[in-house]
């Protein structure tokens, strides 16, 4: 008994320390940091993503994600050729079949760079989908296709004029492609699970394209499988791999030392493989592959290269050993931490957050770019050493972008009449010494760093897993989560989009997390890392990055900032004080009372009728609505698949705002605005 | 008011019973036979019309249901939308997408096909469902902004999907993903029983049960209707003036000419002028007509609860097991009005037609006890089919 007070005193100690410990870091934060954040992200990085070689192999083209271009260099010796800009956060490109052009998605502005390679200048802007991720060109020279990851299609184009011909259906959050070596087939992947049943493993799929019929003849069922990158073809056109998530977050994540989180896999498919696809894991005991984002195949097909993201590294992988593998056992092979010493010869370490993989025409080198560090490393392929790593010049020129007058076009209606950003809250005329005021190295490399501690799976337990892990592109994942360690299958939450989340405390769903230094620290390290503690500097750093992540741009509004009558008909809906029969609403049960502010949400809690017998409470955080129309399910347990179904089927007591009385018009009305917010 | 609204109640009810006893049973009333009949053998000058060898699928043959509600012709592939599920004949074989699946409800009303992407949309007794190569996504009333999930009628036409529900009508914009709901709020809608929907990209055509045809102009947004002149259920005062009825059951918008089937007769608008069919003096074997598709301005097919009619532009044939004996029959109605019994040995495998598409020159025809492929004998009729008909 003694013990047990002794125990409880030494809790509460610890509990306050952690409490001043808390406190302190919030105080800590850089002020240069917090005033980043408040700012939205600077852009004064390259960031590379993705790389390709021109047909002649004499030109490397490496696109920079965050300094929005095209850098092109001499693919000998790096050395630079030249620079195109484009448009915003540039995600995926690809050369028409004679090298001629090369085709760059612009995943904020909806658009795709025409890039002349002759004049190194854009000749072109067409429109795609919304938030196109990647873009194809067959080989004929008829269609570009652009995968596009919030509308969830492939936009097919004219390759001559730029206009669009039909969209193709893919997965949720459709993001990389690859064509057959024949161009009959192109293969798209998608990074949010399709829409499903609630408390389901998650299902995926391989959107196949028919090129010459251009329609999508077949979809490969990718089960228990949540994010998918890279999708790559051997040179024969015989083995297709997709390298993925394989998330159990069915299961407490709390249950790391389990191997509890995430699977690492790749999906094999093709004639190599037989009739059905298999899953392959690419963890080790003590060893996880985490993240795997890019894959290339030799040209021989001896090898196999993967980066991870999470584990800063590149695997390599002996293709015949592995083939033979999955011919002489019997699988499912996916959560055997036992199977990958069968094919994975060797772990490469790069740099932070590796994305995109190329293998040089030669054969000789593999190029990885990794991300977060500006640079990009050389392998010799056949030893498996990095041979060298080639700087991006000019990598740390500060990029004032965001800020140009096309964004501040974007404004929101201020009451002093003024302009402001709609994705960064600052005043035009401010923005010029907005920018003078952080273009020093330290302010931005504090962010960098932040931003690299989110993409970094070293501090969790075994290396499993990172923030990125669920919040890909720091965004979100389409899942719901069973977190805490309080037995199977409760408190099961939905993951929430990291988009400006000022003015957004407290944290978690039950509101327990005061602000983003608890949300990331004490919390984190304790229920996700169950290793090691960051740091004072590193989560200030990281707290100062998350902070500084700005929204995307609403795809739901029109550009001139107006609503369209639907949408004005739901805003009165959202703010109405009365009901259909002109009954009053009392104040709390209005949709703006709770969901106030420029964020939507007044951070506090209430019980709006949707607790299950398997949560702790029924009063939950009142979610911001920042970009809500991307974030499907909803609810605190992701129980509404759409946001229909919020109000015709959780709120059958009117709790969740006055809602019973409206319409089915009217309540499309009401979800056309919130589509806006 | 109230007195209005019950005389629509109760005919809707007298109509459902005799669609459900049709379903259930094929018709076994008597047929209105015309009577200034001849067989092919007495008199020459016979209009040629298209013939067809009929094979029928059942259950037996991998159906998955013989009640037939909707069938879709999409090149090589065949969709039949039945009472227990949506049945694909590809290579020979059929394969039955069920609830299972992600289907919407088992019962497939309605059915249409996206040229350009090859996604196939099922309106259902419990929603609309996309069948986009082999998976399905399902919108109810209750995830989406789907109006109601009795969907008896649905088009696709270029961003756009249309459908017809049991409570207004609706528009999908595939893009932006946005609903937009037709009813009698923003409408000439007087009745929101909407039964079926033809779209093309200058006018949408809705048949609305009780409230005639209603016609949206899509550059301007403007809606109009067209209803019964004489606003007689029983009586027809003003004939070729109008439409000729208000409970409209089918339409079909092609070639900028409208074909609208009714419970109590058909009609034909060119933009200018209606023309009205009926039993007593045209070709049709019952003025109950489930389903009209129209091949063109002058011709068209008709599924009634008596046979499937088509007709040229002049003559009028009809096609169709006999009611009282079950016997393969087909009747050509030339322009004087002479009706000629043409020999077969096949027919549909109903009388009771809910639904018809083209295959090049061969049909296929839902009916309430199979489905039927045409497979068209000769081309002596007076007008080729066309090889990719309008939809």
């Amino acid at each position: 008994m003694n013990q047990r007070v002794v125990n409880r005193g030494w809790r509460w100690a610890g509990s306050i320390a952690v409490g001043v410990t808390v406190m302190m870091l919030v105080a800590l934060l850089p002020k240069t940091t917090m005033a980043a954040y408040n700012a939205g992200e600077l852009l004064n990085y390259a960031s590379p993503v993705e790389m390709l070689y021109s047909p002649d192999g004499a030109r490397l083209y490496v696109l920079a994600s965050q300094s929005n271009e095209v850098r092109i260099l001499n693919a000998t010796n790096f050395t630079p050729i030249g620079t195109v800009v484009v448009g915003h956060v540039p995600r995926g490109f690809a050369l028409s079949a004679d090298g001629s052009r090369l085709y760059v998605a612009n995943s904020w502005d909806d658009t795709v760079s025409v890039i002349n390679t002759r004049s190194l200048s854009v000749v072109a802007t067409w429109h795609a989908g919304m938030e196109p991720q990647s873009v194809l060109a067959d080989p004929a020279g008829k269609y570009v296709f652009v995968a596009n990851r919030i509308s969830s299609d492939v936009a097919v184009l004219d390759a001559r004029t730029g206009m669009e011909l039909k969209r193709l259906v893919a997965g949720r959050g459709a993001s990389y492609m690859a064509m057959s070596p024949d161009g009959k087939r192109i293969y798209v992947t998608h990074v949010y699970p399709n829409p499903g049943p609630e408390r389901t493993p998650p299902e995926s799929e391989i959107t196949v394209i028919d090129v010459a019929r251009v329609q999508v003849v077949d979809r490969i069922p990718l089960p228990s499988v949540a994010g998918v990158f890279h999708v790559t073809v051997s040179s024969d056109g015989r083995l297709m791999v997709a390298a993925e998530l394989h998330p159990k977050n069915l299961v407490p994540l709390a249950h790391l030392e389990h191997g509890g989180a995430f699977v690492d896999t790749l999906t094999l498919f093709g004639s190599d493989v037989g009739a059905k696809p298999v899953e392959i894991p690419l963890d080790e005991i003590e060893h996880y592959a985490a993240r795997p984002f890019g894959v290339a195949i030799t040209s021989d097909k001896s090898r196999m290269f993967v980066s991870c993201g999470g584990s800063e590294e590149v695997l390599v992988i002996d293709l015949p050993r592995l083939l033979h593998f999955i011919h002489t056992h019997r699988g499912p092979f996916a959560e055997n931490l036992g199977a990958s010493a069968n094919y994975v010869i060797a772990h490469i370490p790069v740099g932070h957050d590796p994305r995109g993989v190329a293998i040089t025409p030669d054969a000789r080198r593999l190029l990885v770019a990794n991300r977060l560090d500006d640079r990009i490393s050389v392998i010799d392929t056949h030893s498996s050493r990095v041979l060298t790593t080639i700087p991006l010049s000019g990598s740390e020129q500060l990029w004032s972008l965001q800020f140009s007058d096309r964004i501040f076009s974007a404004v929101n209606d201020q009451p002093n009449g003024k302009r402001q950003c709609s994705q960064c809250h600052i005043d035009e005329q401010h923005r010029n010494a907005f920018t003078m005021d952080f273009s020093t190295r330290k302010r931005i490399q504090a962010l960098r760093r932040g931003e690299q501690i989110f993409y970094t799976s070293r501090y969790s337990f075994q290396g499993q897993l990172a923030c990125a892990n669920c919040h890909f592109d720091s965004t979100f994942d389409g899942l719901e989560w069973d977190l805490e360690p309080d037995g199977f299958g409760r408190n099961i939450v939905d993951n929430r989009l990291l988009e400006d989340l000022r003015d957004t405390a407290p944290y978690k769903w039950n509101g327990g997390n005061p602000d983003i230094p608890t949300e990331c620290g004490p919390r984190t390290e304790k229920y996700f890392w169950r290793s090691e503690i960051y740091d004072d500097t590193k989560l200030a750093d990281l707290v100062g990055y998350i902070l500084s992540l700005p929204a995307r741009p609403n795809r739901w509004r029109l550009a001139s900032g107006a609503l369209t009558p639907a949408q004005e008909r739901g805003k009165a809906i959202f703010t109405r004080t009365r009901d259909s029969f002109g009954y009053p609403i009392p104040q709390a049960n209005r949709c703006n009372y709770c969901h106030s502010g420029p964020m939507g949400t007044d951070q506090k809690s209430f019980d709006v009728g949707t607790r299950r017998a398997t949560d702790d409470t029924g009063r939950f955080d009142t979610p911001q609505l920042t970009n809500i129309a991307l974030t499907a399910p909803y609810l605190h347990d992701g129980s509404a698949r759409s946001l229909e179904e919020i109000w015709t089927l959780y709120n059958p007591q009117d709790k969740h705002g006055r809602t019973n009385d409206l319409t089915k018009d009217q309540l499309n009305d009401l979800v056309e605005y919130l589509r806006t917010r | 008011m109230n007195d209005c609204r019950m005389h629509w109640i109760s005919m809707r009810m007298l109509v459902a019973v005799a669609v459900v006893s049709g379903l259930l049973c094929g018709m076994s009333g008597i047929a209105q036979q015309p009577s200034n009949r001849r067989t092919a053998s007495v008199h020459a000058a016979i209009p040629q019309m298209p013939r067809f060898r009929f094979q029928n699928f059942t259950t037996e043959n991998g159906l998955p249901d013989n009640h037939v509600y909707a069938v879709l012709v999409d090149g090589d592939r065949i969709w039949a939308g039945t009472d227990n599920g949506l049945g694909l004949y590809e290579h020979g074989k059929w394969k039955v997408f069920t609830t299972k699946d992600g289907l919407a409800h088992r019962a497939v009303l309605s059915l249409a096909v996206d040229k350009r992407t090859g996604d196939v949309w099922a309106g259902t007794m419990g929603g609309l469902s996309r069948i986009s190569a082999g998976r399905i996504d399902s919108y109810t009333q209750l995830n989406s902004g789907l109006s109601n999930n009795i969907v008896y009628g649905v088009a696709v036409e270029g961003e756009n999907v249309w459908v017809a529900t049991a409570a207004g009508a609706c528009r999908l914009n595939l893009r932006t993903g946005a609903w937009s709901l037709y009813n009698e709020r923003n409408t000439p809608m007087r009745e929101i029983w909407v039964y079926g929907v033809s779209a093309q990209a200058d006018k949408v055509y809705f048949a609305v049960w009780g409230s005639g045809l209603l016609e949206l102009t899509q550059q301007s947004d403007r809606w109009d209707m067209y209803d019964d002149p004489d606003h007689e259920t029983e009586l027809v005062l003003f004939r070729n003036q109008g439409l000729i009825h208000d409970v409209v059951s089918s339409v079909s918008y092609v070639d900028g000419t409208v074909w609208a089937a009714t419970y109590f007769g058909d009609s034909r608008y060119d933009g200018r002028y209606w023309r009205n069919f009926l039993t007593k003096d045209s070709g049709l074997p019952s003025n109950f007509t489930n389903y009209v598709k129209g091949v063109d301005a002058n011709h068209a097919w008709f599924c009634t609860d008596k046979g499937l009619a088509y007709y040229d532009g002049v003559n009028w044939a009809v096609y169709t097991p006999s009611i009282p004996t079950g016997r393969p029959e087909m009747w050509v109605r030339d322009s004087r009005g002479r009706v000629t019994q043409i020999p077969v040995t096949t027919a549909p495998a109903n009388n009771y037609i809910l639904g018809i598409d083209f295959q090049g020159d061969d049909i296929w025809v839902a009916t309430a006890k199979g489905l039927s492929h045409g497979i068209r004998q000769q081309s002596i009729h007076s007008k080729p089919l066309p090889k990719e008909p309008l939809k």
